[in-house]
């Protein structure tokens, strides 16, 4: 299956890129949104199976396979609504769509690989088509934008691989040479300590980039600041999990080994920068794709220190990813109506968005108590139980500091928000406003509500999975 | 080794293109010397790779780059020619020290030796030069330190040499080769200076 699907996108791109005078570009993507369904649906019923060597449907890449899936499809919608209110050039929209449909196929396989060589190729694969997909406006900005992005991520892949190098160097005491991590997890007790620790910082170094995580997050934030908005939400809610399962995989062959309890501080000490450095710039932010940007790393900090936490965190973590990716995509696809009405970025310029478009403000507000974790937001579950995790071990100075900058992070979050809703702008241009119809938000509805339901009655299929997923965390 | 040293030293675009170029060579024979073990066939697509991309195409682009956009020298680096050289050497010694610290069955010294302090040298050279041409250049500096070290366990396990090469050439010829092209255009002098538009 997983054959059919790589050869049906790369006929897919391929036809999109050359020859998209010729051919129906939206037949071509209705035809891979349709192999990425089917290929969701071949996972969830095969699940545990391995296929092509490389690749096995096990839980946590299934449950963010799905994930994609579901997301994709707005993605889908709105970039064909993005194209259309911007009267973009046939070329462009060949480019955005093969990229977009590459950068799709690459995420999949990566959250389904199970050999940490592959996981890592596939990762390169991301960086390529989410730098075109960047690149999208060809100005100065955007390609300042593109240039950090490529660089910064080009060197991250760079740590990635030195880390996999000291990782087999460890794996060779244990008298082994095969990299997939069901191999890694077997010998687990044997690895090498000095090597192991090394290759962790460098894997999960690497990894930052994609996840948004404390010392390579700038990238990110820049490429989700230029890239159209459909595209950002894919960056900013479906990228960042495979930065997530790259750190997982390594995570759980390090929680094996002696230095289980060092990996876990590290991470916690990561978590702890990431979410001050959040902090520090969403109280000072003046743009509302960068706003969404900054809140994305505070969540994924969110979810590392969750990881750090044991079994109870790491399964709230896991909870709080997939939430967190249908509420952030939902922002951000919002965002699109956002820059319609107000013809900017800046939130200087935005205010009384109440009155030009209702029904509009009603779902950005929905997002805003979604995304900040107020309830009824499904990350309020996950974020207690990560909370009653630290508290349940006695970290009481952790929750303290964690509790400070989280309400520190509402607040400026809020404050946005609610100025961009209800306050009145200062220069009047209501001459101008376009009409919205309602229908445009209904994706973005059904995106927080699937967050609401998964956060107050996860599915018990989902339970399951995501038990499953953690049992290889010790 | 000694083409880190000379680098540190030299301002002239070209000659750092040349330096790169010779990295390859020697990246040639050692991948030569050093790969005893792997089958034949793929012994000859790294070596092809090495010779091809790390010293032909890489360099030649670079080339182009340069002359289109008539760079000719490094502006000026943050720091002096001397306090450079220093730089080198302290992080030469350091890497010998560190290696001497990790002895290790698995590992050649001298591999991981010139491999660090390649990876260590290019993330310098990215933060004292000012071009972004000389920031590719660094980032290429590291992908050649990386490639030794893959060296050192290809004997072991040839997919990670393999893997090495294949991204190597998919990073640094297609996405910096081509983007500096288009980099060149746009932005004029390519300093960095000129990229700091996009902040909060």
């Amino acid at each position: 299956m997983i054959l059919y699907y790589l050869a049906l996108t790369v006929i897919c791109v391929l036809t999109i890129a050359l020859f998209h005078r010729k051919v129906d570009v939206g037949f071509m993507v209705y035809l891979f949104v349709g192999a990425q369904l089917a290929l969701t649906v071949h996972a969830c019923a095969n699940l545990h199976e391995t296929e092509l060597v490389y690749f096995s449907y096990d839980a946590i890449g299934v449950i963010l396979l799905v994930v994609l899936s579901i997301v994709t499809i707005p993605a889908i919608i709105h970039s064909r609504i993005y194209m259309d209110r911007h009267r973009t050039s046939p070329s462009a929209r060949a480019t955005y769509y093969s990229s977009l449909l590459l950068l799709i196929m690459a995420m999949s396989l990566g959250y389904l690989a199970n050999h940490i060589a592959m996981t890592w190729v596939f990762t390169e694969i991301t960086t390529l088509s989410a730098a075109m997909l960047v690149y999208h406006h060809r100005n100065k900005l955007a390609l300042e934008g593109t240039w950090k992005y490529i660089f910064v991520c080009a060197i991250s892949v760079t740590f990635i691989f030195i880390g996999i190098l000291f990782l087999s160097l460890s794996l060779m005491h244990a008298g082994s040479n095969d990299l997939s991590y069901a191999n890694l997890l077997n010998n687990s007790a044997n690895l090498d300590v000095f090597w192991l620790k090394l290759a962790f910082i460098f894997i999960f170094t690497g990894y930052t980039a994609k996840m948004g995580l404390f010392p390579m997050f700038t990238a990110g934030i820049d490429a989700k600041d230029k890239a159209p908005s459909p595209a950002g939400a894919l960056l900013a809610a479906v990228l960042v999990n495979l930065g997530f399962i790259g750190i997982f995989r390594s995570y759980s062959i390090v929680s094996n080994t002696s230095v289980g309890q060092w990996s876990r501080i590290f991470m916690i000490a990561v978590a702890l920068i990431t979410l001050f450095v959040a902090t520090a710039y969403m109280i000072k932010v003046r743009n509302i794709k960068r706003l969404l940007a900054y809140s994305g790393i505070e969540q994924m900090a969110i979810v590392i220190l969750g990881m750090a936490l044991g079994r109870v965190g790491c399964y709230a973590a896991i909870l709080h990813l997939v939430m967190h990716s249908f509420i952030k995509s939902g922002l951000f696809f919002h965002l699109g109506q956002l820059f319609r009405v107000y013809k900017s970025k800046m939130i200087e310029n935005m205010g009384g968005y109440f009155s030009y478009n209702p029904f509009g403000a009603l779902v950005l507000l929905l997002g805003l108590f979604c995304i900040t974790a107020i309830p009824p937001s499904g990350l309020f579950i996950s974020e207690f139980m990560i909370f009653k995790t630290m508290i349940a071990s006695g970290q009481y100075w952790l929750f303290a500091v964690v509790a400070l900058l989280l309400t520190v992070l509402i607040w400026a979050f809020a404050r946005i928000i609610f100025r961009i809703v209800f306050i009145p702008q200062e220069t009047e241009n209501k001459i101008d406003t376009p009409h919205i119809s309602p229908w445009e938000s209904a994706t973005q509805i059904v995106l927080f509500l699937l967050a609401i339901y998964i956060g107050y009655g996860t599915p018990s299929i989902l339970v399951n999975l995501i038990n499953e997923a953690i049992t290889v965390i010790s | 080794m000694i083409s880190l040293f000379y680098m540190s030293i030299v301002n002239r675009m070209r000659g750092y293109v040349k330096i790169l170029a010779a990295q390859g060579v020697i990246m040639f024979f050692v991948a030569l010397l050093q790969l005893n073990e792997v089958n034949v066939l793929n012994l000859v697509w790294i070596l092809i790779e090495t010779i091809v991309f790390k010293s032909i195409v890489v360099p030649y682009f670079l080339f182009r780059i340069i002359k289109r956009n008539n760079i000719t020298r490094e502006a000026e680096p943050f720091l002096p020619y001397f306090a450079s050289l220093l730089i080198t050497t302290a992080i030469v010694v350091v890497t010998i020290l560190l290696a001497g610290a990790v002895s290790d069955t698995y590992l050649d010294k001298m591999f991981f030796v010139v491999a660090l302090s390649s990876i260590f040298f290019g993330l310098y050279f990215i933060a004292s030069r000012r071009k972004l041409l000389s920031h590719v250049m660094g980032y290429i500096v590291i992908e050649n330190g990386v490639f030794i070290l893959s060296l050192a366990v290809g004997n072991e396990m040839p997919l990670l040499v393999n893997l090495g090469v294949l991204l190597d050439i998919f990073a640094s010829v297609l996405i910096l080769g081509i983007f500096v092209n288009k980099i060149g255009d746009v932005f004029k002098d390519t300093d960095v200076d000129n990229l700091t538009e996009l902040k909060d």
